[in-house]
């Protein structure tokens, strides 16, 4: 096809959720056992195909996972690195600690102009921990480019993207020409695995580190100082109490009943 | 300067307010007086309609933005909440429907107007605390913005209550499309209407009946069961990704969360991205073959058993009863 792509992936590094998560005495999220967010593989996929389509790296598309958090979420990004992507940013910096959406929209903005003429950037349809599904919309507003969110099917031609976008009610096709913003759902491919070769290459794949000086903001911007939400109080919802376990005798449709008309539930 | 709650309605249908936009309504009013803003030009009935639910301001958009992807929308409602503020009645609160589009306008419009996103709002109190949770369930949180005005993404039945209707008609203002809405928006080129199934929505109904790989692609007990009961049919994603049934139906993380009065699981292991869109659900029956499934852990009535079986002998005495 001749064009080339630069394309971004955000990859959030979160709590892993096959084990219990916890939220500490200072609100926050506690980020032990923590991975590249699963739903954010399906743009790293997404980002691939587009590559490999016009050639890979070799031909000069460039596919770099950028991340904002603690010093761990490098895993993510060499994660991804393993995966296919040709190098990492990682943007971190103590007074990060408490962003909220705003203010990681805000600087995955500033990380995105960083990095140049960028064509595309792909977001997963919504972080495993903070689950807003807002940063990507926020971050389309305020680079001032087109959103295409939650795409169930991505192509680009030329410089146009159109996805498939299901809803409620509807399914829509939806295009904007690049740069843009795209959000992908769990539907628009199955996410490979790092391979033994994927995982050497890996190692000679560069990581940049960012801090917020590198990208022209200010502690007072940032964290919880920046973020224009607190969260005031955390508990945890009360375990359901276990309830009664019953075998089928042939009688217990019958018996299920009952238990809704005690229920009132019918 | 008074401040007022602006709550976002998309479009008004002359023949009245859905339950949803009501509800909306009556969360604004849980933080103070309510304006509302509508897209197109709402008719004479749907004016009237507003005033008695206690709207004083209603803001149209005569431009029709259904064309293109939620930015030009979001746009626009930041528009209006400056001229609010211009009118004296700048909005303490901006309140949006939760949905996928509902939430993204909310997250542009808060860009727009430098204020904090609180989405998946269930509960609010009038000193602007939201109440949500988090972590797929397992966690309540309370949550405010620290900005002037905060942009509250609304799920269904968070609210409900009579109003207090406005003396005499609702006062109307236009305000237009900013200039800069369209430049960098996307366009809808297609669109494609799903089938109606004439059963509840899934995200509204009172009582949820969701099939899993145990169904083994055969929905009609699944839809029997729902219909005696009038709810809205559910389903694990290894249903919709087998194609068994659309992926519109799916609950769970990357599905819709529901959390209705009742939820009846059958066939559905119960994995943690299931769970995740329904383990806030007040009272959860499960009906599965393996005594060592998970979802039996979170159910307050289980059945090791046969769907085939039980499924189908409920939905029989169900009827029996009712005579
Ligand atoms: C990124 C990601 C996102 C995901 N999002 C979601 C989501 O939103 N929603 C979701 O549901 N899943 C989601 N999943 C998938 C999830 O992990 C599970 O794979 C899925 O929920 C399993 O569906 P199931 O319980 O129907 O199938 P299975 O786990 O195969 O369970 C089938 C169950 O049916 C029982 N059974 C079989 N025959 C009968 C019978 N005749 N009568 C009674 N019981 C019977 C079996 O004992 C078994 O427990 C996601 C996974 C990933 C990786
Ligand atoms: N701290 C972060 N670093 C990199 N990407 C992020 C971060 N937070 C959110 N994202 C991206 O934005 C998407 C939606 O996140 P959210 O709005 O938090 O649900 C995620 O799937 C990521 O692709």
């Amino acid at each position: 096809m001749g064009d080339t792509l630069k394309i971004v992936v955000l990859v959030k590094h979160v709590p892993d959720a096959q084990f219990d998560r916890h939220i500490g005495p200072d609100r926050t999220l506690e980020r032990s056992e923590s991975i590249l967010s699963e739903l954010d593989e399906y743009a790293l996929e997404a980002a691939l195909q587009l590559s490999e389509a016009r050639g890979g790296e070799k031909a000069g598309n460039q596919v770099i996972a950028v991340t904002m958090g603690t010093p761990d979420a490098a895993n993510a990004l060499k994660k991804a690195l393993q995966i296919g992507a040709s190098s990492g940013v990682h943007i971190t910096d103590g007074s990060l600690a408490g962003s909220d959406a705003s203010v990681t929209s805000l600087v995955l903005a500033a990380a995105v102009r960083s990095l140049g003429d960028v064509d595309l950037v792909l977001a997963g349809m919504s972080s495993t921990d903070g689950e807003t599904s807002i940063v990507p919309a926020q971050l389309s507003e305020r680079l001032g480019v087109p959103q295409l969110t939650f795409a169930s099917d991505l192509e680009v031609t030329g410089r146009t993207a159109l996805i498939r976008r299901d809803g409620d009610s509807t399914s829509d096709t939806v295009e904007a020409s690049l740069p843009a913003v795209v959000s992908v759902t769990d539907q628009i491919n199955e996410p490979r695995y790092p391979n033994f070769k994927g995982i050497l290459a890996a190692k000679k794949k560069k990581i940049a580190t960012l801090g917020l000086a590198d990208l022209g903001l200010e502690a007072g911007q940032v964290g919880a100082a920046g973020s224009l939400t607190r969260v005031e109080q955390a508990d945890p919802r009360p375990a359901r109490s276990a309830g009664t376990i019953i075998t089928d005798e042939g009688d217990a449709g019958v018996k299920l009943v009952d238990f809704l008309a005690a229920q009132k539930l019918i | 300067m008074t401040a007022s709650v602006l709550v976002y309605l998309d479009a008004v249908h002359a023949d009245g307010l859905r339950k949803a936009q009501r509800e909306l309504l009556a969360a604004g009013r849980i933080l103070g007086p309510v304006s509302a803003a509508v897209t197109g030009t709402p008719s004479e009935a749907a004016l009237a309609q507003l005033a008695e639910s206690g709207v004083e301001t209603v803001y149209t958009g005569p431009a029709d933005l259904s064309g293109y992807l939620v930015a030009p929308t979001a746009a626009w409602l930041a528009a209006v909440a400056g001229a609010a503020a211009e009118a004296g009645t700048a909005p303490s609160a901006v309140v949006v429907d939760n949905s996928a589009g509902g939430k993204e306008i909310a997250a542009r419009v808060g860009v727009r107007l430098n204020a904090g996103v609180i989405t998946d709002v269930v509960a609010l109190e009038a000193d602007g605390t939201a109440h949500k949770s988090v972590l797929a369930g397992s966690y309540e949180v309370r949550a405010k913005a620290t900005s002037a005005t905060a942009v509250l993404a609304i799920k269904g039945n968070a609210a409900e209550g009579a109003p207090e209707p406005v003396r005499g008609a609702a006062d109307l203002r236009a305000v237009d499309v900013p200039a800069d809405a369209l430049a960098n928006a996307a366009r809808v080129t297609a669109r494609v209407e799903r089938p109606k199934t004439g059963r509840p929505e899934l995200t509204e109904a009172s009582i949820v009946v969701a099939g899993g790989r145990g169904t083994d692609g055969d929905f009609g007990p699944i839809e029997e069961l729902a219909d005696v009961l009038g709810a809205a049919v559910g389903a694990s994603r290894a249903a919709t990704d087998a194609g068994w049934i659309g992926h519109d139906f799916q609950v769970g993380q990357t599905g819709k969360t529901v959390s209705p009065q009742l939820y009846i699981s059958a066939g559905i292991s119960g994995a943690i991205q299931q769970k995740a869109g329904m383990q806030t659900s007040k009272v959860i029956v499960a009906i599965n073959s393996d005594p060592e499934s998970p979802v039996f852990e979170i159910a307050d009535f289980g059945v090791v058993g046969d769907l085939f079986k039980v499924l189908p002998q409920a939905a029989e005495e169900i009827k029996r009863r009712r005579g």
